[in-house]
């Protein structure tokens, strides 16, 4: 399947086949999340970043399947190119009607980095001035816990952190993806 | 320096017409790319007709009530965290409502007023559709319910057996108790499930205002 074909198809998935709701329920729902997380916590950012993507991580081991019924994607992915191209034209477009740009791919072609230029979770969204947010909260990390959950279900264990975020003030949102491993066929899953 | 303490400020109190980012950086040590368009000079209705698919919601809320679920100490409990969650959502959206009507903004001075409000205008704003019926409890003067019939946030909850009590509408409940709050109506908002034979999934949202707000209901316009 041709980049271009991906690209359909995820419009076609956007536009046909997924029942859509309200943008900013989805996006104050999340920063609830995120504010509550904070509390609960009492501002340990780390710790905060380390359970939005445990979160995100549950619901992507359940979100493929969603995404696999969707996009009657039957064939497997020949590389982790074309896994990056699906992720962004089918799988984000599918869920939150963006499609990040794949950008910085290593030579190995192991690594390979998600621009965002839109963000639906942070919009409305402005970090903390404790000093500290914007050098420990990344605000969106559900989003790496879901691919990496996502993908350990499609046999990949692949690593997902941001390394840039607009809240934080840099010049664009960056997530780093890097595949670790296929999982074979017969090994357990690893369990957190 | 007078620093908001909540976490995350609401995203209007930067609409001053004074010149951009003077008084932010007067009083903030945030940094901000410089060449990306802050939430304070994107335009407001930016987000007001975009669309996310359901799902995301979902599994959104989903973990959201897994997550409120782990501090609990039963369904009670778990409901207020759920309408805590809601109130968070139902501050900022009615904020949002009412910068977007402008100057055409109405103040809301009646509790019939208050109550079509938000059972048409802040309905449709978040889900779409306005709420199903809005009805007085004959018995109580300060009892109001609003019925949603198959509310959204409920359509991939399946609540346990042991826990049967549960409805994760208390989450739009919240909701509802921040515009009322935000409307200086204060009131407790109760998410109860009521199915009917159409609707298994009938839920009622049963509205119990302050003394104060029928006081004052009655000075202003006569007994009600």
């Amino acid at each position: 399947m041709s980049s271009t074909s991906r690209a359909r198809l995820g419009e076609e998935v956007w536009k046909t086949r997924t029942d859509k709701i309200n943008a900013e329920l989805v996006t104050l729902t999340y920063g609830s999340v995120v504010a509550q997380l904070c509390k609960d916590l009492d501002g340990d950012y780390a710790e905060v970043n380390k359970q939005l993507d445990k979160m995100g991580y549950n619901i992507g081991l359940r979100l493929i399947e969603d995404f696999l019924a969707k996009s009657n994607m039957q064939q497997k992915c020949a590389n982790f190119r074309d896994t990056a191209d699906v992720i962004s034209k089918v799988g984000f477009k599918m869920f939150l009607n963006i499609t990040p740009t794949i950008a910085n791919w290593s030579s190995d072609s192991k690594q390979f980095s998600l621009m965002f230029d839109e963000n639906p979770l942070a919009d409305f969204v402005e970090l903390p001035d404790d000093g500290k947010a914007q050098a420990e909260l990344w605000y969106s990390n559900m989003l790496c816990g879901v691919i990496r959950g996502a993908l350990e279900m499609v046999q990949m264990q692949v690593d997902a952190h941001f390394v840039n975020d607009v809240l934080r003030g840099h010049d664009t949102t960056e997530m780093r993806i890097s595949l670790v491993r296929y999982i074979d066929d017969e090994m357990p899953a690893d369990d957190e | 320096m007078n620093r908001d303490t909540s976490p995350f400020r609401p995203a209007s109190t930067g609409a001053s017409p004074t010149p951009k980012h003077a008084s932010l950086t007067a009083s903030t040590n945030l940094r901000y790319s410089l060449t990306r368009k802050s939430i304070y000079d994107r335009h407001l209705n930016r987000t007001k007709t975009s669309e996310l698919s359901k799902s995301a919601f979902a599994f959104l809320f989903g973990e959201m009530v897994q997550h409120a679920q782990k501090k609990v100490y039963g369904v009670q409990d778990l409901e207020k965290k759920l309408n805590q969650h809601g109130y968070a959502v139902g501050q900022r959206f009615l904020e949002l409502l009412l910068w977007r009507e402008g100057r055409t903004a109405k103040r809301e001075t009646r509790i019939l007023g208050i109550l079509q409000f938000i059972s048409h205008s802040l309905y449709r704003a978040i889900f779409q559709k306005p709420a199903d019926t809005l009805e007085k409890v004959r018995e109580n003067e300060d009892e109001y319910m609003i019925s949603d019939n198959d509310p959204l946030v409920n359509s991939y909850i399946s609540v346990p057996k042991e826990m049967s009590q549960l409805n994760c509408a208390a989450f739009i409940a919240g909701i509802i108790e921040a515009v009322l709050d935000g409307h200086c109506f204060p009131a407790k908002v109760t998410a109860h499930t009521a199915p009917s034979d159409m609707w298994p999934g009938r839920t009622v949202f049963l509205i119990k205002f302050e003394p104060e707000v029928l006081e004052r209901e009655g000075l202003r316009h006569g007994s009600t």
